[in-house]
């Protein structure tokens, strides 16, 4: 019928409500951060009786050193004048916006690590100074989930830099659908963790246990084979991507040097030793960096893959580590830091506990990432 | 002589045999999306019983799709709508403002300048969940504090992309602003530019590459994230995105398979579609940004 007319208006009313979609973005970012302003002024305003007035500059009568200063940095004609006005509006939006939305919530974020927020008592939530913290040494869940994330990363980033290192291996040779083979692996990479969740808890769910095999029962049914579940879905969908940075490096090797190598004499295995590794070592940093750090914060996958789950008996040693014997209690198999933190602010509300975890999570994260950039760094060094 | 035929005929074997591992790969690494297409035309039952054959009725994925468009819980149509209009005004506010800012800071050179930069980069370190909790509540307070909403609004989302996006923005625009000769610009400021004209008439076209860069990055990113719409919008909030709208339809109809596949494979087509125009730009996107 009208099709493409319909297809017009619907373009044009997105196109118009992005439009003012900016603008109120805009607009209430400056409300956000001169409304409080106000009230600030106001408050003190009313605390030394100074009437609602006592905020407006009257440059024509009080020339106060405020006022000189503000005329002569910021209101002049003069070049240094242009240039502060220049610095802080460019600035205003993107710093604003991230003083805002990240280093507020951090700040504030410490000090509800503190408290027994629920979310039912915000506002007049007890300040509990370091307890939070030692409930979360002590508990074996968070332990458990410790444990879990650094055996899944450990995993992880072993799996996908093989197989992405092999992938580019393979399609940075002179084969004749190669550009096909690196945009079809590259290809997962492009769907959301979520929505592929679900397409794999369908594989191994539905799928893959009429195959038989190692897949029936389905790997999502076990705590222990979930982890190894979850480590096939993310190489699926990330080695693509970490093989694009391999490929990059590999290109990036002088040909000559390889040509030199074969004429020498060396066989493919000696050339991938001596000239290959050495020269792909900074790839490798920077492969291993991201495989770590999206390993740790893995969250949209688990979401939708087990939600965490199955249900899973604690390892005896590890409840020996918290003193725990006899019958272990009952952990869930994918319930990693990220979830874990989630689960905990959000199924069993306590919120400032969640907080305590959030920020216990982000040292580890924080230390990790930097041990493992200085060792590659001088590994770098030393090949 | 003979010696370097064979080594030439066992290389050319060689190849052949790598061709053959590499097509057989690349069909392991379909498989996910074949399943979600055929069992997509698959109607309930048939889901269950058949998953791994092909569907007997390809009129059941017509049936499937027209499912999806009308359930009120996938809103499939104010979902991608939503999708589209977040991650665009986001993309264009991060982009335009990042390299504004990248730009004064390349080009003042105060102790400010290089603290704030410090600033934004320590921004990068810092991972989403710890800052999720506090972000909620920053949203109620200023929703106390000012009077407008910033839950489930696209302003509120926007913003929060906004902050989140800025460090990583800035700092590839500041590397890239560093490698521009100031000459131009001086030059252009003698002929009678602005600052501000400086910036949007000659320094914004120079950033192109950059641009496109981060647009495919931090698209890739605001498209198929879950976490932060999750909090700031809610599963069944009105301005839900597209992974919020598959969740909640997967959470309300949990076995049924064909309907959920249907979902995923509408939520990924866009993409999908978009990957095979824009390729190159999208691999060198992702890749040289994660790079530097």
């Amino acid at each position: 019928m009208h099709f493409a007319c319909l297809l017009e208006s619907g373009a044009t009313m997105i196109f118009k409500k992005i439009g003012l979609t900016l603008l109120y973005t805009f607009l209430s970012l400056i409300a956000i951060i001169i409304l409080p302003f106000f009230s600030v002024a106001k408050f003190f305003a009313n605390r030394f009786n100074l009437g609602n007035n006592a905020f407006i500059f009257d440059f024509e009568k009080k020339r106060g050193i405020v006022a000189t200063f503000l005329i002569k940095h910021w209101f002049s004609d003069s070049e240094s004048a242009q240039n502060n006005r220049v610095f802080v509006w460019f600035l205003f939006p993107s710093l604003g916006s991230f003083i805002l939305f990240v280093f507020v919530p951090f700040i504030s974020g410490m000090y509800l690590s503190m408290t027994n927020w629920t979310g039912l008592n915000t506002g007049r939530e007890l300040f509990l100074w370091f307890d939070n913290y030692r409930t979360i040494i002590t508990d074996v869940r968070f332990g458990y989930s410790f444990y879990r994330t650094v055996l899944y990363s450990v995993l992880n980033i072993v799996v996908i830099n093989v197989v992405a290192f092999s992938l580019a291996l393979l399609v940075t040779q002179n084969l004749k659908l190669k550009n096909v083979y690196r945009a079809g692996f590259f290809m997962p990479n492009l769907i959301g963790g979520l929505v592929l969740g679900y397409i794999w808890q369908f594989i191994f769910n539905r799928a893959l246990v009429q195959v038989g095999g190692i897949f029936t029962p389905s790997l999502l049914i076990n705590g222990e084979s979930a982890l190894i579940g979850l480590i096939i879905v993310v190489t699926w969908q990330y080695a693509g991507y970490i093989m694009m940075i391999y490929i990059a490096a590999i290109q990036n090797i002088p040909q000559d040097l390889v040509e030199a190598s074969t004429i020498d004499g060396a066989n493919a295995i000696q050339r991938l030793k001596a000239i290959t590794l050495p020269l792909v070592a900074q790839a490798f940093t920077v492969a291993m960096f991201l495989t770590l750090v999206t390993s740790f914060k893995q969250f949209d996958t688990v979401a939708s893959l087990t939600q965490g789950g199955p249900a899973t008996q604690l390892p005896t040693w590890l409840g020996g580590v918290y003193g725990l014997s006899g019958d272990m209690p009952i952990v869930q198999g994918t319930n990693l830091v990220a979830m874990n933190i989630y689960q905990e602010a959000f199924s069993r509300n306590n919120l400032g506990l969640g907080q305590a975890k959030a920020i216990v999570f982000f040292a580890i994260l924080l230390v990790v990432s930097l041990v493992q950039v200085y060792f590659n760094k001088k590994r770098e060094v030393e090949l | 002589m003979e010696k370097v035929g064979k080594k030439n005929k066992s290389s050319f074997k060689m190849i052949y045999l790598l061709e053959i591992l590499a097509v057989g790969l690349l069909l392991v690494f379909f498989f996910p999306f074949v399943m979600v297409i055929i069992n997509s035309a698959k109607s309930g039952t048939e889901v269950v019983l058949a998953p791994l054959s092909m569907p007997t009725d390809w009129g059941a994925f017509v049936r499937n799709v027209r499912e999806i468009l009308t359930r009120p819980n996938i809103d499939y149509f104010q979902s991608f709508s939503n999708s589209i209009i977040i991650t665009f005004s986001s993309l264009l506010t991060i982009g335009v403002f990042s390299a504004m800012s990248a730009w004064v800071l390349v080009r003042t050179k105060t102790k400010y300048s290089f603290a704030i930069f410090m600033f934004f980069l320590a921004g990068m370190v810092i991972p989403f969940q710890v800052v999720m909790l506090p972000l909620v509540r920053l949203f109620q307070d200023l929703k106390n504090l000012t009077g407008i909403p910033f839950r489930d609004t696209f302003h509120g989302v926007i913003l929060a992309y906004m902050g989140f996006g800025a460090p990583l923005s800035v700092f590839l625009f500041h590397g890239f602003i560093k490698s521009i000769p100031i000459d131009i610009e001086e030059a252009a400021i003698i002929d009678g530019c602005t600052k501000p004209q400086v910036f949007f008439k000659i320094v914004l076209p120079v950033l192109k590459p950059i641009f496109v860069t981060l647009l495919v990055l931090n698209g890739m990113w605001i498209w198929n994230d879950y976490l932060l719409p999750v909090l700031v919008i809610g599963l069944g909030g009105a301005t839900k995105t597209l992974p919020l709208a598959v969740a909640n339809l997967a959470g309300f109809y949990d076995k049924e398979w064909g309907l959920i596949l249907t979902s995923v494979l509408m939520a990924a087509a866009p993409v999908l579609i978009l990957f095979l125009f824009a390729q190159k730009h999208i691999i060198k996107g992702m890749t040289s940004g994660a790079v530097k």
